[in-house]
């Protein structure tokens, strides 16, 4: 779509490439709807305490399960924190600064999608910053916390590339939970309607992780490793760290693969979001 | 050189589908621009009016580059508006009556404060242009109201405001004066002239309003069906259209209907109250002086032809075929 | 009056009949959130056989009966008051309160309506293939599915009062949104969705039976699974309507409250 006009324009006016006005977007759009919050200050700082709180309960039920058992699936309480908190604290990134793109149809249905691409600016970014709201930080710093208490409690012989590892995994965990939900933004593009699939995928996925792979079905296993490959964000790294083996038929080296399949997960999402964006400027709908 | 906007047999088709009984779906082609072809030169102001349906945003959604076209030509500046969408972004201005673009919850200057770092408008020259926008929409004390405390009217002008603090070269206005008082609807013409006058902005104008065509745009274009119905000039349409102006007066008392004026056709009475039809194309203070000649007169006032109707009596035929309602 | 509030129930019920595509697409996530929690709940009771009373059967009846109830008693949000709240950010409210119908009772029938279709277009489907995977056991007879589905209207009630109230939080708070989140988290954990009620421990667990969310699922839940008997289940219906009234009024006085305050700023 006119790439090379478009990168020759980009030079001629002296202006960063495509992810550099992305971002740029994105602080722009993100600071106005933090300005937008901000003017209502006390309902920003009762809902900010509240949701930081409240975000805790989700932890306190796994809480109450080891109150009746000692171990899920084989896995100590420590161990099945690191996972919580791994899993959680990507999902928490990857909701803070895409969450918004769940709500994609709506733009779409009422129009106001079309001002966005009236603007010189990247779609993408436009709509992954509407509505950005800075409560969502809550769920990293509890996911975080998690992340903490497990790592204190577990026992893991540390070694410098577990030490690495993890908060590679952590970063390339919220890539790959953006990715998904690009990916799912872009089907609202013909599905408007079905918007709801992405939540299981993003929030089915995040609960899924944060459980012991061993208590679920051989084929839902096979299934996030290879179909919708969520098992890189947190579960294979995290075995590994735990010094645990890989689930069945996953070789070993797939621990390491995450920043791997982030990227491919990006090209995807890229791919299917430029197709969207195609597919909407032909049909207008 | 060619004109500043340029459509070549333009064409956008869409595919509808329906539901037709419970789980087949019916599928069907509707052209909603159906071969437009026209060109508007640089510093022009052209209406472009037609029914609701008739394809007019679609048309300005392809010249946005928000659509891309199925079939024709297209260059708004010589650029194809579908392939450089963004590039083109920063050279045109867009307002919606409908919708508003500014911040909702914020004061006013932050949304122009946003547009300022978006567009990368050079400093000096966002600085005047603010300063001219609202010396001259009467935004001054406006710019720390939050939007969602304007009013309509004031609403309206601080989104035209927005749309040109980047210097379009042409703008596009989609129902700028829907839902405005008078004086909203002509501070807004007043602007609209001024910025033509001065700056040399082509302005594309869709409206259902008569009247904001009439005192701003030389040339007016109607379309229907996705077909270019009429293109000339406000005059010519009226007479093509047949279509007729009301004066409707206030005599002193009930008295027989009013049939021995030239020009003018008895419309129907309500106790003193009369209504007249004289062509659109005429002037009414003839009219005017002729019933107040013979007949007490206390009030008067006279009335616009609609868009619609024009329309309607300009095609009466192909009015009636079923079709789909496009955006 | 009540022919009105008849036809806008059926609006409620037709506008989400509508949505076909976003039907089918909730199914597909109820059943996957159906899968993923059974998943652990067949863990738990492995470690822990009868935990809080529950057999394993009772435990996956229980993940699927969530499941199906999500929207229907708005376990998850009450899929009105992000509309409502709009409404009140907007000030399109003032129409609304200025109409001859009362605010509540509207969107009570709207609600109504919305969960009625839900029960029937979402909440079928994850039972059903619940039941085929897992095979639990389905209520001995027609009277005991008439039970349940009383147990559930009720809960549907408590579930539009709750939602209700949060919405009514806009008036003041003019950005919904954080509220909606607490108060979906909340409702999340205190309707037993993750964990049953039953297996929460101590004060804790007390407390949370005692709580109206417990009237959206578990009380649902608990009356399928046949758990009470006589008189316990008149019990369990004045505990799900108490909440309701007290709630639904609580509702109405906030709705006051709010006119008063949009008469006093004049819209």
């Amino acid at each position: 779509m006119g790439r090379s006009p478009a990168a020759d324009s980009r030079r001629a006016y002296g202006e960063p490439g495509l992810l550099g006005d992305s971002w740029r977007t994105y602080r722009m759009v993100a600071g106005m709807w933090i300005r937008s919050t901000m003017t209502y200050r006390s309902s920003f700082a009762l809902t900010l305490a509240t949701s930081f709180c409240v975000t805790f309960f989700d932890f306190v039920v796994i809480l109450l399960m080891f109150g009746q058992v000692r171990g899920l699936g084989g896995f100590s309480f420590a161990e099945v924190a690191l996972l919580y908190g791994t899993a959680g604290t990507s999902f928490g990134i990857a909701d803070l600064t895409m969450g918004s793109l769940q709500k994609m149809g709506k733009r779409i249905r009422d129009g106001s999608l079309d001002t966005f691409l009236m603007r010189p600016a990247p779609l993408l970014a436009q709509v992954a910053a509407d509505k950005f709201a800075l409560r969502r930080f809550g769920r990293i710093a509890q996911g975080l916390m998690v992340l903490v208490w497990g790592l204190l409690l577990v026992d893991v012989a540390w070694t410098p590339l577990k030490a690495l590892l993890l908060p590679v995994t952590v970063a390339c965990g919220a890539v790959i939970f953006g990715a998904v939900m690009v990916l799912g933004a872009s089907t609202q593009f013909w599905l408007q309607d079905a918007a709801e699939v992405t939540n299981s995928f993003t929030y089915g996925g995040n609960t899924l992780l944060q459980y012991p792979p061993t208590i679920f079905a051989q084929e839902l296993v096979r299934g996030v490793v290879y179909v919708v490959p969520l098992a890189f964000v947190s579960w294979l790294p995290a075995l590994y760290v735990l010094g645990r083996p890989a689930p069945a038929g996953v070789p070993g080296w797939a621990a390491f693969a995450s920043p791997l399949v982030a990227a491919v997960c990006c090209g995807a999402a890229g791919l299917a979001w430029r197709a969207g964006i195609r597919s909407y400027r032909s049909t207008g709908s | 050189m060619p004109p500043f906007i340029e459509l070549d047999a333009l064409e956008k088709t869409f595919t509808v589908r329906r539901r037709a009984g419970l789980l087949r779906r019916e599928k069907r082609e509707v052209r909603a621009v159906d071969g437009i072809s026209f060109g508007v030169e640089k510093g022009e102001m052209v209406g472009y009016i037609g029914p609701n349906g008739a394809g007019k945003s679609t048309t300005i959604k392809m010249l946005t580059g928000i659509l891309t076209p199925s079939g024709g030509r297209l260059r708004v500046a010589g650029v194809d508006p579908a392939r450089e969408r963004t590039r083109l972004a920063r050279r045109i201005g867009v307002v919606f009556g409908q919708r508003t673009t500014l911040w909702w919850d914020l004061p006013l200057k932050d949304s122009y404060r946003l547009a300022h770092r978006m567009y990368r408008i050079p400093d000096d020259r966002y600085e005047r242009n603010l300063a001219r926008c609202v010396d001259l929409l009467d935004l001054g004390e406006l710019l720390d109201v939050p939007v969602r405390q304007l009013s309509l009217g004031q609403r309206m002008r601080g989104d035209i405001a927005a749309a040109l603090l980047h210097d379009p070269e042409v703008l596009y206005l989609d129902e700028p004066t829907i839902g405005l008082d008078v004086v909203s609807k002509a501070r807004v013409r007043d602007f609209l002239r001024e910025l033509n006058a001065t700056r040399g902005t082509t302005v594309l104008l869709t409206t259902h309003d008569l009247t904001d065509i009439e005192q701003l745009c030389s040339r007016v274009m109607v379309i229907d069906h996705g077909r270019l119905m009429y293109d000339g000039d406000l005059a010519g349409l009226h007479a093509v259209g047949e279509s007729e102006r009301l004066l409707m007066v206030d005599l002193e008392r009930e008295l027989p209907p009013i049939t021995d004026v030239p020009g003018a056709r008895f419309v129907r009475a309500e106790g003193p109250r009369q209504w007249l039809a004289f062509p659109a194309t005429t002037s009414a203070a003839p009219l005017v002086a002729a019933v107040a000649a013979r007949h007490p007169l206390l009030d008067l006032s006279v009335r616009e032809p609609d868009i619609e109707a024009v329309i309607a009596k300009m095609y009466g035929g192909t009015r009636d075929e079923r079709r789909e309602s496009l955006m | 009056m009540l022919r009105l509030y008849a036809m806008v129930a059926a609006g409620g019920f037709r506008r989400f009949a509508a949505y076909r595509v976003a039907t089918a697409a909730g199914v597909f996530t109820n059943t996957v959130f159906g899968f993923v929690l059974s998943a652990t709940y067949i863990a738990l009771w492995n470690e822990r056989p009868r935990l809080g009373g529950y057999s394993m059967d009772d435990a996956l009846a229980y993940v699927w009966i969530g499941q199906a109830l999500i929207t229907v008693c708005g376990l998850m949000g009450g899929g009105f008051e992000d509309e409502l709240i709009e409404r009140i950010r907007t000030g399109d409210i003032a129409v609304d309160l200025y109409r001859p119908a009362d605010l509540q009772a509207w969107w009570f029938s709207a609600n109504a309506g919305r969960s009625a279709y839900q029960l029937l277009g979402r909440g079928v489907a994850p039972m059903a293939v619940g039941a085929l995977v897992f095979d639990f056991a389905l209520p001995p007879g027609p009277g005991a599915w008439l039970a349940f589905l009383l147990a559930v209207a009720l809960g549907s009630v408590v579930g539009f009062a709750i939602w209700y109230l949060v919405a009514m939080s806009a008036f003041w708070l003019l950005d919904g949104q954080g509220v909606v989140q607490a108060a979906w988290l909340a409702g999340l954990f205190f309707s037993g969705m993750l964990l049953p009620l039953n297996v929460f421990p101590g004060t804790l667990g007390e407390l949370a039976r005692l709580l109206p969310w417990a009237s959206l699922l578990q009380v649902p839940a608990d009356v399928y699974l046949g758990k009470y008997e006589g008189w316990e289940l008149a019990g369990a219906y004045g505990f799900q309507g108490c909440w309701a009234l007290v709630l639904l009024g609580a509702g109405r006085a906030a709705q006051a409250a709010a006119t008063r305050k949009v008469v006093v700023q004049g819209g």
